[in-house]
């Protein structure tokens, strides 16, 4: 299992270090917040995105994506990372994941070469608590017609208030908490008893609040046997989502390193003070071990190996804690000024703790690896 | 049929038919072969097993083939490795001269020292020791002050060095000597290797918290050195000594397994031992808030062994080590303390017995182990040291 990128992955990476640090620097999320954009990401610069490929990076070339795998994209999310670049890229991965996983092959033909163009714009909505509880759905779904009628309310829905359509996980049997009776079903945004609630969040990115009553939409996969293919796409959003936080925690803790060797405190540079060395050092060896979890993951996704579930939750739970770390350390280490909103630095730690909480906090992926290890 | 998949397959055939069956169970520690004139072999198979290893230059598998060694790519030595764990074949020999003073010998050595030294290395005849720190000389190393003096046709040494691990065993040791007291500190010491058959040279053994004496003092006294056994310049041994402790620490952090397990080969892992002393309800540990520090370590190794794997695979040479040397060390040694304190907590009150049969085996072994375990943070440079290093080599962070 390759815990280097190749030649071709490398290349992709360069284009996306260079994209991002040209087309979506920190000041245009930081401008998406003060005017408060309707769809709180640029569509021009998402267009540039999809005519890169990156909308269908992992869309089969069946279907009209470039089928270059997990890892692939895996880069991409990883330098756009280190810029927090909004987009719809994350959200669209997972919606897309769950139709290529589990909808058939008439649904697949359809919707994924409409992902790979960017015209379709997918989510997941699963939460209803603030915690991560992919088995704890309520929301109900009933067969009508040739369809099925959801109700129900979700929260933390990411970019819930664009996405065209909604993969909702609802349940068709049995009670909150069942692994059986869930099941999958495609809801378009705009279809009567959905309402959507834009929800503003610390981090200046999507999420929304959805209220279902009624609304039609069509099922994704078996009816009431959603749990294997949901906890692949979730597996897969925590993979990718651990891959951006890896990007963002090397770029948070780049800027306090070069911040540490120019202010001066006492007539010196502030880094030469131990106190902060051996933080800073111990940072850097979580990153590093950060670097291979993540690689690891990835590769297990294109390999579609048996280890995803552990790797994922190996994953999420260390970037988790290593983003939380190097994002207070950041703002701790740049005093007074890292406290101040003009300074960037601060944008890494709300982005920190809204990811910390999307797809699994580390208690969650703690306990789930102790499963997967039987213990 | 690949190149790499053919050696395998010779490999594990060979394995097969060398590797005495008595041989083929993980080692106590009192079992540990480490080679020299000293080396009692209670069990002739260990002999005999080090013998034919030896002849195909497998003790030292990626020395070239002119001092002795098997000549093996990385990628054929990770398979050897996986084949001798398939079959529970043990280290046939293991020790400083292998993980420390060979691969020295390697990078600075000239060729008629390692033609002398390499082959006695990878045979078993001669075993290597330490001889670094010094009463005043811990953290702050290059405070040397055994004195060697220029005699003519060879040097003469005096002084002391301490912690020199397995001197009560060993036949040479390489040391950090002071050879100009006037030049600045890291300027005036020299690497010369001593032979201690002479009566210039007396070891006594330290007993250390676990009871045992794995260190030892060792005094020189008027101790004679022929000059060729000078490695690198004269007053430039600080280089020669800084890469010897790359390759001290890559060792004990475990770098060069490649992420194979090794450091304490024949545990059992912590969550097997945790099942049996506290039991599972509705398959998970019954004590919470241990399950999460076991499963949080158990995470964090899975995590240093794939950042070992990446390492190798980043490094085509084959483990040469570099500046991560430090993040491994200080990492390796920290989870691998803290999985020895978690499983003292998993045994319980059985996890303390000093000796006698009320304990097993397994249970008076942790707690030697454990107490030995301080020093893998202390020995090779400090975890503190290590943290100073990355910070200064890697970070470029200002002193």
């Amino acid at each position: 299992m390759p815990l280097v990128l190749n030649e071709e992955q490398n290349m992709l990476k360069d284009a996306a270090k260079d994209f991002c640090s040209n087309n979506t620097p920190i000041s245009q999320l930081r401008k998406l917040r003060d005017e408060k954009d309707e769809n709180g990401f640029d569509k021009a610069t998402w267009q540039q995105m999809v005519e890169l490929g990156w909308a269908g990076i992992v869309v089969p070339e069946d279907f009209g994506g470039l089928g270059f795998g997990y890892m692939g994209l895996g880069v991409v999310m990883e330098e756009c990372g280190r810029t927090l670049t909004a987009s719809p890229l994350l959200a669209t991965a997972a919606g897309a994941s769950a139709i290529l996983h589990g909808g058939s092959d008439e649904q697949k033909g359809e919707l994924l070469p409409q992902v790979a163009s960017g015209e379709l714009l997918l989510t997941l909505a699963l939460e209803e608590t603030p915690h991560h509880n992919p088995h704890g759905v309520a929301c109900k779904a009933e067969k009508a017609g040739s369809g099925y009628k959801v109700t129900g309310n979700k929260t933390f829905v990411l970019d819930g208030h664009v996405a065209d359509k909604l993969v909702v996980v609802a349940r068709t049997a049995g009670n909150p908490g069942d692994r059986d009776g869930l099941s999958l079903v495609l809801v378009d945004r705009d279809a009567s008893g959905v309402s959507v609630t834009r929800t503003f969040m610390a981090d200046s990115r999507n999420a929304a609040n959805v209220e279902f009553k009624g609304a039609e939409g069509v099922l994704l996969g078996e009816e009431g046997k959603a749990a294997d293919v949901l906890d692949k796409i979730l597996d897969i959003g925590r993979i990718l989502l651990a891959a951006e936080m890896l990007g963002s925690s090397q770029e948070c803790f780049e800027r306090t390193l070069e911040y540490l060797k120019t202010r001066e405190q006492f007539g010196v540079p502030i880094g030469s003070f131990q106190a902060l060395k051996h933080r800073a050092a111990q940072m850097f060896c979580e990153i590093e071990l950060s670097k291979s979890v993540v690689l690891e993951a990835l590769s297990a996704l294109d390999d579609d190996s048996d280890e995803i579930a552990e790797l994922a939750s190996l994953a999420k739970a260390r970037l988790n804690d290593t983003y939380n770390l190097v994002s207070s350390e950041g703002v701790q280490m740049h005093g007074g000024i890292g406290m101040t909103d003009e300074y960037d630095i601060g944008f890494f730690m709300k982005r920190a703790r809204v990811s910390e909480h999307t797809f699994g906090n580390s208690a969650f992926h703690r306990d789930r690896y102790g499963e997967t290890q039987g213990y | 049929m690949g190149a790499l998949e053919e050696f395998r397959e010779e490999a594990r055939a060979w394995l097969e038919e060398n590797c005495p069956a008595s041989l083929r169970t993980p080692a106590a520690e009192s079992e540990a072969i480490g080679g020299g004139k000293k080396q009692e072999y209670r069990n002739p198979d260990a002999k005999l097993w080090l013998d034919r290893m030896a002849e195909r230059g497998w003790t030292a598998p990626m020395w070239p083939k002119e001092y002795g060694g098997g000549g093996l790519t990385k990628d054929q030595y990770l398979i050897l490795q996986d084949e001798m764990i398939r079959i529970n074949a043990r280290s046939p020999i293991g020790g400083m001269g292998f993980s420390m003073i060979g691969p020295t010998l390697l990078d600075y050595g000239t060729e008629e020292q390692k033609l002398e030294h390499l082959p006695r290395i990878v045979s078993g005849e001669i075993r290597w020791c330490q001889g670094y720190s010094e009463p005043g000389a811990g953290s702050d190393l290059a405070n040397v002050q055994t004195k060697c003096v220029d005699k003519g046709d060879y040097f003469e040494v005096n002084g002391q060095k301490i912690w020199t691990s397995g001197a009560q065993y060993a036949d040479w040791i390489f040391t950090l000597v002071r050879t100009e007291p006037q030049a600045p500190k890291h300027e005036g010491i020299s690497f010369v290797l001593i032979d201690m058959d002479q009566p210039g040279v007396t070891v006594r053994p330290i007993k250390l918290i676990s009871g045992n004496s794995p260190f030892c003092e060792t005094f020189f006294d008027n101790a004679r050195v022929e000059k060729n056994n000078l490695v690198g310049q004269l007053n430039r041994g600080w280089t020669v000594g800084k890469r010897l402790l790359q390759h001290e620490r890559s060792s004990i952090s475990g770098l060069n397994s490649g992420g194979r397990r090794g450091r304490y080969d024949g545990m059992r892992e912590l969550p097997d031992v945790a099942k049996e002393y506290i039991g599972l309800e509705n398959g998970k540990l019954k004590d919470k808030d241990l399950r999460t520090s076991i499963v949080t370590n158990d995470m964090n190794q899975r995590a240093f062994g794939l950042t070992q794997k990446r390492a190798m695979a980043e490094n085509e040479s084959g483990g040469t080590p570099t500046f991560a040397t430090s993040v491994f060390k200080y990492y390796g040694s920290e989870i691998g303390k803290e999985r020895l304190e978690l499983q003292l907590k998993a045994m319980g009150s059985q996890s303390l017995g000093w000796e006698g049969d009320e304990f097993t085996d397994e249970e008076r072994t942790l707690t030697r182990t454990w107490l030995r375990s301080k020093a893998s943070s202390i020995a090779g440079g400090s975890s503190e040291i290590q943290l100073n290093i990355v910070a200064k080599r890697v970070l470029g962070l200002p002193d």
